[in-house]
């Protein structure tokens, strides 16, 4: 079967906060961003990533209503739920669509407005995309998991707090150098460690989690427009192509995998989008990992196989994944400072990579970056979408 | 003989322990300072709760003209036994909380109005004047009221405040809530952080000015924008909106 290339030849995001408007228009406003800096408005389909719609926000068939909103019927148009892979769902359906001929042009949009309900029906909402009779039912939310699983990882590897804490203080104070980021508050390992009233500042939220381990509940969207090398060819923007995607499950609870500290969802996805792409992880320039809580940024590091697994950690003290370091992750600030709209967030992820290969990230831009790559993480590691992107003139 | 109004007016002369100035790190590693402020000091603070009046959002509007109200009370000898602690760091005014005493046993918590946000900087305040109450003017308990979900669940949850709803908070008559003595004691490790003395150079640094807030919360642009996009299916008003307040057109 022949796959064509596929490039992004538009993008665009909403500032990750509260928004008061409503989905639809979270949804469709980084899409005239995206469709302003393509210089088109010629959409052949139009697919939306988000996961609360119908529960937080009371609309379903959101891709019906932000269609219309964008004056872009008749073009198709459905809707992506993957948990919080939805975007990175979308992304990837976009890029079937794209690379099997079925579209020339596509647009993907991806959009949450989580802020609508309290941070306690919030978490109990990301809670449903659990095991309902293994998991759920017992209480289980995703940070309660990401705990569980934390100390398992520092028994097996040796991962300290302090770890956790470097990867908190990286991603967010890298998310003040992004005007769209959630979090815009400097935080210290002094602050949130070190101090006399550091457990105060950062108490535990879910032991051996803190507050500033996890990511905030944001509101958001983020779109990017995929296209034929035909159609890119026509515009006048750096040329990024989608070159690999990969995507992989696991078992639906976590205390059924074999060993749960090793995430092999990602480990394969990772691998798929690699070799789709026809690249490796030394190749990569520039990551976005999906850091909903801090230690979920050091496996996936392992995982996508950008360090040995266990030696995250390492890299991380060695200041390698910070701006400047051989991999910087999370520039953007990933989605502990950036935020986490979970429909939106594979999608902003796709938007950070693009810019920076594209050499327009100012402050936080990676100095010649050429191929960058994303995990785009579902349930807890049990549906995990990778992409490769790289800049190609 | 001639009847001098003014002290009629005025409240009960009851002076007050004051609170002793404390210090502690916050979580961006800066230091904070809580300490009270004299009542001349009230006419630098008053500028910066101002604006916040028109902050539609978190109830910000409602606690700042109050608290402004209130202020602007103590100010003028028009509320009995009222107190006011001030945040900063490097001098920037970072949180204003006031209360009050109903009797020697008995506190009323006022307001907390957080100017810079995410750093648990309200939060710090609020403990700050609770252990005012409880430990500088002996007092069995306090109580509480929240005008914002945050503040429900900075207060009531957070140090398990129990129901007092047969009695009538000052702030709009909603029922009361109660730190008591005990409660605010379990709490205290957890809650309430600070260290004392505060070092001269740091309290005069304070205490030399009142710095306006760096990054104090800002009005929407167009308050009425999302009532008007109701009737704007395009959503055009608020993209606009949004466009405007990043700069892109």
């Amino acid at each position: 079967m022949t796959v064509r290339d596929v490039y992004v030849i538009g993008v665009g995001i909403t500032s990750f906060t509260r928004l008061e408007y409503p989905l639809s228009e979270i949804a469709a406003y980084p899409a005239m961003m995206a469709m302003k800096d393509a210089g088109t408005r010629d959409i052949d389909h139009l697919y939306v990533a988000n996961m609360g719609g119908g529960r937080v926000n009371h609309q379903t068939g959101l891709a019906s209503a932000v269609v219309d909103t964008l004056s872009l019927t008749p073009a198709g148009a459905e809707t992506i739920e993957n948990g919080p892979a939805s975007g990175g769902s979308a992304v990837k359906t976009g890029y079937m669509a794209v690379a099997s001929g079925l579209h020339d042009t596509v647009m993907v949009t991806g959009a949450e407005r989580m802020r609508e309900v309290n941070n306690l029906e919030a978490t109990d909402f990301v809670a449903t995309l659990t095991h309902p009779l293994a998991e759920h039912i017992y209480g289980v939310t995703l940070p309660s998991l990401a705990a569980m699983f934390t100390r398992l990882y520092m028994e097996k590897y040796g991962v300290t707090e302090r770890h956790l804490a470097m990867v908190a203080v990286k991603n967010q104070n890298a998310a003040l150098r992004n005007e769209f980021a959630h979090l815009q508050q400097e935080i210290s390992i002094d602050g949130i460690l070190d101090s006399p009233e550091a457990m105060t500042n950062n108490p535990y939220v879910a032991e051996l989690l803190r507050f500033f381990d996890c990511c905030p509940v944001s509101d958001g969207g983020a779109c990017v427009i995929l296209a034929s090398e035909e159609v890119a060819g026509k515009v006048d923007r750096p040329l990024v192509r989608l070159a690999g995607v990969g995507q992989a499950s696991d078992t639906h609870a976590v205390h059924e995998r074999e060993d749960p500290t090793d995430l092999l969802a990602v480990r394969r996805a990772a691998a798929m989008a690699f070799e789709r792409a026809g690249l490796t992880p030394a190749d990569v320039d520039v990551a976005e990992l999906h850091d909903a809580f801090t230690i979920l940024e050091i496996v996936e590091s392992e995982e996508c196989g950008f360090f040995p697994k266990g030696e995250g950690h390492l890299a991380l003290e060695r200041g390698e994944t910070a701006l400047g370091g051989k991999l910087p992750i999370n520039v953007s600030g990933g989605l502990k400072g950036r935020g986490h709209p979970v429909g939106a967030t594979g999608v902003a992820q796709a938007y950070e990579i693009v810019h920076q290969l594209r050499g327009e990230a100012g402050e936080r831009q990676v100095d010649g970056a050429r191929v960058g790559f994303t995990c785009n993480f579902g349930g807890f590691g049990n549906n995990v979408v990778c992409l490769v992107f790289k800049r190609e003139n | 003989m001639p009847v001098d109004l003014e002290k009629i007016l005025r409240p009960v002369d009851n002076p007050m322990p004051p609170f002793p100035a404390k210090h502690m790190k916050v979580a961006s590693g800066e230091e904070m300072v809580i300490r009270q402020v004299t009542r001349d000091e009230i006419p630098s603070i008053l500028p910066h709760v101002a604006p916040l009046v028109w902050v539609e959002r978190d109830f910000y509007d409602v606690v700042a003209a109050r608290v402004y109200a209130e202020l602007l009370a103590f100010y003028a000898h028009r509320m009995q036994d009222e107190y006011v602690l001030v945040a900063q760091i490097d001098g920037e005014l970072c949180a204003v909380v006031n209360g009050r005493m109903v009797n020697k046993d008995v506190g009323m918590s006022l307001h907390t109005l957080a100017m810079r946000r995410g750093l648990r900087i309200g939060a710090h305040a609020f403990a700050a004047k609770m252990e005012y109450h409880m430990d500088i003017l002996g007092q069995k308990e306090v109580l509480i009221v929240a005008e914002s979900p945050i503040g429900f669940r900075r207060w009531m949850i957070e140090y398990n405040l129990e129901k007092r709803f047969d009695i009538a908070h000052e702030l709009g008559g909603v029922p009361s809530w109660a730190l008591t003595k005990e409660l605010f004691d379990r709490a205290r490790d957890t809650l309430v952080v600070g260290r004392r003395p505060v070092p001269d150079e740091l309290l005069a640094k304070a205490a030399a000015a009142i710095l306006p807030p760096s990054d104090p919360p800002t009005p929407p642009e167009d308050l009425l924008a999302a009532t008007r996009a109701r009737y704007d299916p395009t959503g055009t008003a608020l993209v606009l909106q949004r466009w405007k307040q990043e700069g892109k057109v």
